[in-house]
């Protein structure tokens, strides 16, 4: 049973005196690439600042952006954007072969009134829901009727994770038409010869299918969202965009599935001491709430599942590793599977070595490290052999 | 990660260095290799931001874009790094050639690939020049196009019959720092290659060369066993096994650490402060984004304000802009500093131009700091590698790159050929190129084990292979085979302590007798182990007695693996222009355009 | 998930025949250069294979057929040989084989069965049928019509080489099994349409998106157990039914039930045990999951929790338990949707199944010498073959991560799917936890289609339902 209360306050307690930080598209998306990691799933929970708390316990991580980067995804998403979109419209006119010559352009962005997160939603929900119809007469130059489709700049949407209400403000543009939306993601990774980097187009397909499915929830049916969301690019070496289908049912199938898997946050908390707190605050003072060691100390009882491939996702990464040194699976799950799932290095050469005993359930790993051990040590002091007389050349 | 690497990592860990998974170097290392350590702009498609590059540690080139976002000074850049490659491919193309030797039997015993040479090609009869001629815009798509090396190996097959082949004694060796660094090659290559050296959109002479021959190596990257571009931190893990993970490996300066750690240090602890960047700057050509940041963004804005200052003032002086015919590109080999300023903007004001100058310097200060670690790195690994002796087979590996070279660089030459790269592959160089990857990959892994005991390890804890003593040997056995005849058919028995896995029947080879081939009869515990008797074939001349030693003896220390290449060679595919309606027909023909001349670099 | 299935239930024979009918008229009518035809498992793909081939050879129109294996080719063979003998007693069927190629018995001194390695000498039969390897060397021929089977589990490369000696085909196959696959890691074809990596079917649809495809609807070989479950793991969007109704597929045991009184090897079970012995799976736990198999026509065999290496020496010794009790408690298989045929589930009637082959190897070695006859052999041996009962070892028993070779849904499916009567699997407890926190960042290539169904989503949704049929040790 879930008690929704209860669990806030846990968490907020874990937090303390520092404001939470909350799930974005990124984070969400991040749900699925160590989903069995208990202290990634707890931290992001309680909202705990990772990339300064890593940086407290001194391990900061190696992640930043070059201002490069920055300056050439901003200059590329404007440009697309430029004229109410009139590139991306004709974009997407040639990829789904549409007529859109009369389509609507509407930013449901801040427009600088201070509005609420949730007024802005509301009202985006208000817009998004309205749009099939086509009943707006609110002086959008595009508005009536909108036979041709419609796009939606900066919705604010919505999607409970873990029972907390997250806001999201994509860089979104959803486009609607024949009643169905479409998300449309700009990134400023080039696709050459109609290849792209995969990481980063599946960093990409993960992050549209949270949009996708916080669309959904809005409207509140799945076929008002298409799982094919519309990834715009550089082409080639140019920044002359193009525009490709990307099927994410796959991601959506993961990420509702990980969400669902959120509720046992529960399960992860009642495994915690009671005082555990990762205080990243000051007092009046400006001296830190917790030490160091304070700190350190109440990260290492959440338990992490860490393994290499962390080091390009999480934050606390370096401080993980540390931690695992010793461990097979720092080497690398398949290093680990190789050496006969022994948990760690000592006790993998203990047994290859004949100084450990196996336990019942180590035997056929042992004897396998045994066999490697000998053929190592074997292979090492052998020469290369020479061929004898006779053998063909 | 195959078990010894895993036990090998295991052991790193708790000796604190890199322990051997090879005995014996597996790919070539020229004496002279290029080395190039390309940089790149965080965030562009691919744009070049520096490079350096040469065949001696000591008189390494460096060249550097001062803006990265401008389009002449990408491809003045081009053409002086074409300059700089297509110098060391003229000299491996000038040091002379050797005939082919004619064919060997196809049919060789355990099916080591031989029939390759065949794919041998004719050197043009005059080397060198090629850099200096024009060349036009190539194809659109993958219609009729060189299929790149494949494509090109093809034609001077044809050649090869009609004349007397004749090999090149070198090919050109590119060593880059890492995978990312030949993934730059590829995509430079790709986008260097379809710029045309004439009309409205001219780059410099060596520029579209400069896009073939990088694309040519990064193709040849993808053949197993090629050493013709490598990247190092491959290289290197192929021969060691750190105490980190092989993602970390990635990072030369961590995977060097372990290898070849600073006197009193460690492995881990070398490594740790080989990935900080601020110690070691990251080997690209990605760079470090805090040294964006705070160090390149900083002096390109003020190389960009000096430019423009002087621009105006020496416009004002009526002085004409001698960058608009020669993009200013740093190259270390001219240090326009020395120049004197007058020679370097004649009548431009001296002040402008002196923080011109001082503002390119700065420039090639920040990036020569980042790009020098890496590139003296780079001669360390280098020397580390060349203390290994060769493998056996890589001679033969090496001639497989000579030979592609040397029909490559006729194809280049060839009045039909020169054509760049197709950008994809159509289906039928497709279904064309995996075939050959397959076989030479099948080929590369089992010269591997055959060559090093060390590789064999891997397939003796799998059961894929065995060493054992000869406790038997029936020299001079025979028996009739299916038509009849007598045929010399030894029997041996091999006692063995490895958890053998192969059933009756499977077909071994021994390093030893590599013309040899024995058939596993039977497997038996026997007291101190396994008992494995092999009837053996070939490799024993015509005599009904086979000389000695062409048996394995009594008392012999012997290896089998059962892991060999498969001789097969595929099916005939057809033509591309003969692709069925099942692959979508025959490609449209290639219609020359001024398109790719004309593709828009940001 | 969505899951269209087929409307009302049709009489399966109806719902099958109109489909087929449909297939026929479509070659018939020649407007199409191609014809494809997805099948589920046993859904009558090689009788859909024989007939047409027999209105071929009836109207004498020469026909060339495609398989994939050499075994593949013997069973055509096999089947033709036979159904032509009775339809069609003057046409006969050419076996081409590679040099020195023997043939089985089974087909070997057939009246109609010409056998050799040269087309010539062949003597122009009207059907010739080889593998694809073998097709791509035959030169200066061309057919009119050409039928490829097992066409997913074809390369395209291997359709490259022999589109050139047929002008039309039709292609069949079950989308459902394992993606043919290369040593080489390469993406440089990823997303052209033409990708050599992927299979035939693919890259023909890809290239000739009008073709029509239709769906064999029915599986005469998978009892009513299985339909919700296969269809919903491994055919999700198109879904099929079974030939058979609820309950019309027994498996009752006739010999010495429950445990003691036991055949051969499992003399020295120990009754009733409760997790952690490490001998033999307690025969009590055995038996129930047996009886539970019989029942529901699922069991699963779950050993208490424990990473081990893939040769788990506990998990190999109960999968043999299983098998060697099913035997020893004389289990019968009963078909009701075949006027109540019965007959002895004997060792050839069974098939153990597992993902890797030192895993069979495990399990042979475990076997001894009891059970001659029955076939252990991977996923990849078993396609297309069916069995009374299977006895599978979890492709994910014991592990500790999941790679993608073991949650490949083509490997569920071909071990899931080769049972007439019942499935039992043998798994470590820990499976849905291992798949839980199994980390999904798998690169995504642009412009190439997703494959589905998602292995991840097919083995959450078959161990859901295996988790309803457990005997826990």
């Amino acid at each position: 049973m879930r008690h929704e209360g209860k669990t806030e306050a846990r968490l907020s307690r874990i937090r303390g005196s520092e404001p939470p930080r909350r799930h974005n598209a990124r984070t969400i998306a991040a749900l699925t690439s160590n989903p069995g990691c208990a202290r990634r799933a707890v931290l992001d929970a309680a909202g705990v600042d990772k990339e300064r708390l890593a940086e407290r316990v001194g391990f900061p991580a190696a992640f930043g952006q070059s201002r490069f980067a920055i300056v050439r995804g901003n200059a590329f998403e404007r440009q697309v954007k430029a004229d109410g979109c009139a590139e991306l419209l004709r974009l997407l006119r040639d990829l789904l072969a549409l007529d859109l010559r009369d389509a609507a352009y509407t930013d449901l962005g801040a427009d600088g009134s201070g509005e609420g997160l949730d007024a802005r939603h509301v009202a985006a929900r208000e817009r998004l829901t309205r749009a099939p119809g086509g009943e707006d007469g609110e002086g959008n130059p595009g508005g009536e009727g909108n036979p041709d489709g419609a796009l939606f700049d900066h919705p604010l949407l919505r999607l409970e994770v873990a029972g907390q209400a997250v806001y999201l403000e994509p860089d979104l543009v959803a486009f609607q038409h024949g009643g169905a939306f479409h998300v449309v993601e700009i990134k400023s990774f080039p696709v050459i010869d109609g290849q792209a980097d995969a990481e980063k187009v599946a960093a990409a397909a993960v992050q549209s299918a949270v949009y996708v499915l916080a669309l959904r929830r809005l409207l509140g049916r799945d076929d008002a969202v298409s799982h094919e969301v519309v990834l715009v690019c550089p082409k080639d070496f140019s920044n002359v965009p193009v525009a490709v289908r990307l099927d994410v049912r796959r991601q959506l199938i993961v990420l509702e599935h990980q969400l669902a898997r959120l509720t046992r946050i529960d399960t992860l908390l009642d495994a915690l001491p009671d005082d555990l707190a990762l205080d990243l605050g000051q007092d009046g003072a400006g001296t830190p709430v917790m030490a160091v060691d304070a700190l350190t100390a109440a990260l290492g009882r959440v338990t992490a599942r860490y393994a290499p491939g962390c080091l390009s996702t999480c934050e606390l990464a370096f401080f993980c590793r540390r931690e695992a040194s010793g461990r097979t699976a720092a080497l690398g799950i398949g290093v680990r599977e190789e050496l006969g799932g022994v948990e760690t290095v000592a006790e993998a050469l203990g047994l290859a070595h004949g100084t450990a005993t196996p336990d019942d359930d180590q035997a056929e790993s042992a004897a396998m490290l045994r066999t490697t051990a000998r053929v190592y040590a074997e292979a090492l002091g052998a020469m290369p052999e020479t061929p004898a007389g006779g053998a063909a050349g | 990660m195959s078990v010894i690497g895993a036990y090998a990592r295991a052991l790193a860990v708790r000796t604190g260095f890199a322990q051997p998974v090879a005995s014996v170097r597996h790919i070539h290392l020229a004496e002279a290799p290029l080395v190039l350590v390309p940089l790149r702009m965080a965030g562009e498609a691919n744009a070049p931001l520096a490079a350096m590059a040469g065949t001696d540690e000591l008189s390494g080139t460096l060249l550097v874009v001062p803006q990265p976002r401008d389009r002449d000074l990408r491809f003045a850049f081009a053409g002086l790094l074409g300059d700089l490659l297509l110098g060391y491919v003229e000299r491996c193309a000038a040091a002379g050639s050797e005939p082919v030797k004619p064919p060997r039997t196809p049919r060789q015993p355990a099916g080591r690939p031989l029939p390759d040479s065949l794919l041998s090609g004719s050197p043009s009869s005059s080397p060198g020049g090629a850099g200096g001629a024009a060349v036009a815009a190539g194809p659109e798509g993958t219609a009729g196009a060189a299929d790149g090396d494949l494509r090109a190996d093809e034609d001077a097959l044809a050649a090869a019959e009609a004349t007397g082949p004749e090999r090149f004694l070198d090919a050109p060796q590119v060593l880059v720092p890492n995978r990312a660094g030949v993934e730059f090659a590829r995509l430079f290559g790709r986008s260097t290659r379809f710029r045309s050296t004439l009309g409205e959109y001219a780059v410099p002479a060596g520029v579209p060369l400069l896009g073939r021959w990088l694309t040519f190596l990064a193709q040849r990257a993808e053949h197993p066993g090629s050493s013709a571009l490598v990247a190092m931190t491959e290289a290197l893990t192929l021969h060691w096994a750190t105490g980190q993970s092989a993602l970390e490996d990635a990072n030369l300066a961590a995977l060097m650490a372990w290898i070849d750690p600073p006197d009193g240090l460690s492995g881990p602890e070398a490594a740790r402060l080989a990935e900080d960047p601020r110690t070691w700057p990251p080997a690209g050509p990605t760079t470090d984004p805090q040294f964006d940041n705070r160090v390149l963004a900083p002096a390109i804005a003020a190389y960009d304000e000096a430019i423009a200052l002087l621009r105006e003032q020496a416009g004002l002086a009526g002085a004409p802009d001698p960058l608009l015919a020669d993009p200013d590109v740093i190259d270390s080999r001219f240090r326009a500093a020395d120049l004197g300023a007058a020679r370097v903007w004649p009548g431009a004001p001296d002040a402008p131009v002196q923080s011109w100058l001082r503002a390119r310097d700065e420039v090639e200060r920040a990036v020569r700091g980042q790009i020098e670690p890496t590139w003296r790195l780079m001669w360390r690994a280098v020397r580390r590698l060349r203390e290994l002796p060769d493998a056996a087979s890589v001679p033969r590996r090496w001639e497989q790159d000579r030979t592609r070279f040397t029909s490559y660089y006729a194809y280049l030459r060839d009045e039909d050929g020169g054509l760049p790269q197709a950008r994809r592959d159509g289906a039928v160089a497709a279904a064309r190129r995996l075939a050959v990857l397959e076989r030479e990959l099948a080929a590369y892994e089992a010269d591997q084990a055959f060559d090093d005991p060390l590789v064999l390890a891997n397939q003796r804890v799998t059961g894929d292979a065995f060493v054992g003593t000869v406790v038997a040997a029936e020299r001079d056995r025979r028996i009739a085979n299916e038509r009849g005849t007598l045929v010399t058919r030894p029997l041996v028995e091999v006692v063995t302590v490895d958890p053998v896995r192969l059933p009756i029947g499977t077909k071994v080879c021994s390093p030893a007798r590599v013309g040899q081939t024995g058939v596993i009869m039977s497997l038996e515990p026997a007291a101190d182990g396994l008992l494995v008797s092999l009837e053996l074939s070939g490799g024993m001349g015509r005599a009904k007695v086979p000389p000695p030693g062409s048996v394995p003896d009594m008392d012999e220390v012997i290896s089998y693996t059962s892991v060999l290449p498969d001789g097969a060679f595929s099916a005939a595919l057809p033509a591309p222009e003969d692709t069925p309606w099942t692959h979508g027909g025959p490609p449209t023909p290639y219609e020359p355009t001024d398109g790719d001349a004309e593709e828009t670099w940001a | 998930m969505l899951t269209v299935r087929p409307g009302p239930r049709d009489s399966p024979a109806a719902l099958a025949a109109r489909v087929t009918d449909a297939i026929l008229a479509d070659l018939r009518s020649r407007r199409h250069r191609g014809v494809v035809v997805d099948s589920p498992p046993g859904a009558g793909k090689s009788t859909l294979v024989v007939r047409a081939a027999t209105e071929f050879a009836l109207a004498d129109e020469p026909l060339m057929i495609v398989a994939q294996t050499n075994e593949q080719v013997d069973d055509l063979v096999e089947r033709l040989a036979a159904d032509l003998a009775d339809k069609a007693p003057e046409a006969r069927v050419g076996r081409l084989g590679r040099a020195g190629y023997v043939p089985p018995p089974r087909i070997d001194g057939l009246p109609n069965v010409a056998v050799g390695s040269d087309l010539r000498t062949l003597g122009d039969p009207h059907l010739v049928v080889a593998t694809a390897a073998k097709w791509a060397y035959v030169k200066d021929r061309a057919w009119r019509w050409a039928i490829v089977d097992e066409a997913y589990q074809m390369r395209s490369d291997a359709l490259l080489a022999i589109a050139r000696l047929f002008e039309q085909a039709l292609f069949v196959g079950d989308p459902g099994q394992l993606d043919p696959f290369s040593t080489v890691d390469n993406d440089r074809w990823r997303g052209l349409t033409w990708d050599p990596m992927q299979s035939a079917v693919a890259v023909l649809l890809r290239s000739n998106p009008d073709l029509p495809v239709h769906r064999l609807p029915v599986s005469w070989r998978l009892p009513r157990s299985a339909e919700r479950v296969v269809a919903d793991a491994f055919y999700p969007f198109t879904g099929f039914q079974t030939g058979n109704g609820p309950g019309d597929r027994l498996l009752t045991f006739t010999g010495t039930s429950r445990p003691g009184a036991a055949g051969p090897g499992t003399a020295r079970a120990r009754p009733g045990g409760s997790g952690g012995t490490l001998g033999r799976a307690p025969a009590g736990a055995v038996d129930d999951v047996l009886d539970m198999a019989a029942a529901t026509g699922w069991g699963l065999l779950e050993l208490p929790a424990r990473h081990t290496l893939r040769t788990d020496a506990e998990a190999v010794r109960a999968v043999a338990d299983v098998a060697r009790r099913l035997v020893a408690r004389g289990a019968v298989a009963r078909s009701l949707d075949r006027g109540g045929e019965e007959h002895p589930v004997t060792a050839s009637r069974i098939a153990i199944g597992t993902a890797h082959r030192d895993q069979a190897a495990a399990v042979r070695a475990a076997l001894g010498d009891d059970l001659p006859g029955v076939v252990v052999d991977t996923a990849n041996r078993l396609q297309g073959r069916e069995y009374d009962v299977t006895v599978v070892l979890h492709p994910l028993s014991g592990r500790r991560d999941a790679t993608a070779f073991h949650l490949e849904a083509g490997r569920l499916c071909v071990l899931a799917s080769r049972h007439r009567q019942a499935c039992v699997v043998v798994a470590r407890a820990g499976i849905r936890d291992l798949l839980d926190t199994h980390p999904s960042g798998e690169p995504v290539h642009l412009h190439e289609p997703v494959r589905f169904p998602d292995g991840w989503a097919a083995n959450q949704t078959v161990l859901a339902h295996l988790e309803r049929h457990a005997v826990r040790l």
